[in-house]
């Protein structure tokens, strides 16, 4: 049922664990299935450098985490935000219907970081005021 | 069998059973030689209608009804379920409307229950324990004077519990009611005995008998009468028009009759299976449990839950080895949904997540069972070193 792309990425996920100093970390859960999913990110010069995931969740969704954080990592932080559900299912040739909630999941989880990322950077210029 | 030399070992015979090879040497004259039409005059029908009594003889035996009327063929175990229940509900609507059933009842039990309630009728679905076994005293509360109609899994194959199905006769019975019982997965791998055990109505599967898939039977006991789903010509005594599925129904004789005679060994090879693979799986891989009775369980059934992980991801993992089962995780469901049998043991979704069924068949060997060993600690080590959910101490 999964494409061999999917399959690899579910074999092979890249970028899997924690990143202990992270700058930013978003975690969502899956509303349709009940699902879960972290991602860490590690930005330098408004790119991200280092990005990991955990994934609590099917092939879909172990696939799909591993798909983001290889097109979401060397890009700025704009950039990363346009990655979309859309554009991670096409990455991987293609989810079965019932799966596209998943890769959601893992675009969701990249834009929850940025914004954690985006919200520190905010309090701290806040105080260095 | 192999294939790309990756062992293929297939454990999902709750799914679907392969067909036993005698029974489809007994069912190939029925397709090109002897193809009369039961309802026939002549010899051609004869012939297959004196073939259809033998096969309602086989089965009736292996149930030991009363007599081979009691069996009526069906186009399998849905129809069987949806037969009975709207049969005597329909039948007796004067004199009650209110259905019991359990929590623990396959699909199409629960949904020809729902299907009444739109037209009237109530619907109870009566608690379980955590082993999956019917609370009785609640089921006793919940049996009115309404209620002419109890419905109950004898085992349920998802989790293997086996139903006290004889107490629950006896207050089913003490109360006015009458007792269907799905014995889908049940009659074939234990002994079902209608009388003993005090059933009015049974549903009974072909394919889980390895006969072939698309037929099953409903057992009704003699003096009792029920409404018909399908009107027509008036085969199987009115109750189920339609021309007979005449080969698979000669294969359905044969496969009840292999059963009788082979079910008391085949189930106690399998039970030694399962009981291996169960503690061969629980023992070594931590925040691992049974769903369902440890020792009330049907011979076939290992159902498992992994904690902190997801079970379409190791049916993913063990299909690359090779190995196919089945998982009552929301991501392995068409509804993407958690199993309602294992919510109504009172697990949590997340808990559902991680659940593993094999079920074992004929063809599967103690070898098989030490393969599953060997290979699933190091898939749940996998995927539980990806998860948020891992507690710190499992991390390697
Ligand atoms: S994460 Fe549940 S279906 Fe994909």
């Amino acid at each position: 049922m999964y494409s061999n792309k999917v399959m690899d990425h579910f074999t092979h996920p890249r970028n899997t664990g924690e990143i202990i100093d992270a700058d930013g970390v978003g975690t969502v859960g899956n509303p349709t299935c009940g699902d879960l999913m972290t991602m860490y990110i590690k930005i330098k010069d408004n790119r991200i450098e280092d990005i990991k995931f955990k994934t609590f969740g099917c092939g879909a969704a172990i696939a799909t985490s591993s798909m983001t954080t290889e097109l979401a990592k060397g890009k700025t932080i704009d950039e990363a935000m346009k990655i979309s559900r859309a554009s991670v299912a096409e990455s991987l040739g293609g989810l079965p219907k019932v799966k596209m909630h998943c890769s959601n999941l893992a675009a969701d989880a990249l834009h929850a970081a940025i914004e954690d990322y985006k919200g520190k950077l905010k309090k701290n210029k806040e105080e260095q005021k | 069998m192999t294939i790309n030399n990756v062992r293929q070992i297939y454990v999902d015979h709750s799914a679907g059973k392969p067909v036993d090879s005698r029974v489809v040497d007994e069912m190939l004259p029925y397709f090109k030689a002897s193809y009369g039409n039961p309802s026939s005059f002549h010899r051609f029908g004869q012939e297959a209608k004196q073939a259809l009594d033998n096969s309602r003889e086989d089965i009736s035996k292996l149930i030991n009804a009363e007599k081979p009327e009691t069996i009526i063929f069906t186009s399998g175990a849905t129809e069987s379920n949806n037969l009975a229940i709207k049969g005597m509900a329909i039948r007796n609507r004067k004199k009650g409307t209110k259905i019991v059933t359990s929590a623990v009842e396959h699909m199409s039990v629960v949904n020809s229950c729902k299907s009444l309630v739109r037209q009237g009728f109530q619907t109870t679905f009566s608690p379980v324990d955590s082993y999956g076994l019917l609370d009785l005293a609640k089921l006793e509360e919940n049996i009115d004077e309404q209620t002419k109609l109890v419905s109950v899994v004898y085992a349920n194959g998802e989790i293997g519990t086996i139903q006290p199905i004889n107490e629950i006769s006896e207050i089913v019975h003490k109360k006015g009611a009458y007792l269907h019982v799905d014995a889908t997965a049940a009659c074939g791998q234990i002994p079902v005995n209608v009388k003993k055990d005090g059933i009015d109505l049974m549903t009974i599967s072909c394919n889980d008998m390895y006969g072939p898939k698309g037929v099953g039977a409903l057992y009704l006991k003699d003096s009792l009468r029920i409404d018909p789903l399908l009107h027509g010509g008036g085969q199987e005594r009115g109750l189920r028009s339609g021309t007979e599925n005449v080969s698979s129904i000669i294969g359905f004789g044969k496969a009840a009759e292999i059963t009788r005679l082979e079910m008391k060994s085949e189930s106690k090879r399998l039970v030694k299976i399962r009981d291996s693979l169960i503690q061969g799986l629980i023992d070594p891989v931590p925040y691992t449990f049974l769903n369902g009775h440890p020792k009330k369980r049907l011979p076939d059934n290992v159902s498992l839950r992994f904690n902190f992980i997801e079970g379409e991801s190791i049916l993913l993992s063990l299909a690359l080895s090779g190995v196919f089962a089945s998982s009552g995780s929301a991501c392995a469901a068409k509804t993407l949904q958690p199993s309602h049998v294992l919510l109504a043991m009172g697990l949590k979704h997340e808990e559902a997540h991680g659940s593993l069924m094999i079920t074992l068949g004929r063809q599967n060997t103690q070898k098989d069972a030490d393969y599953i060993k060997e290979l699933i600690p190091s898939i749940i080590d996998r995927l539980r070193n990806m998860s948020p959910l891992t507690p710190k101490e499992l991390k390697k």
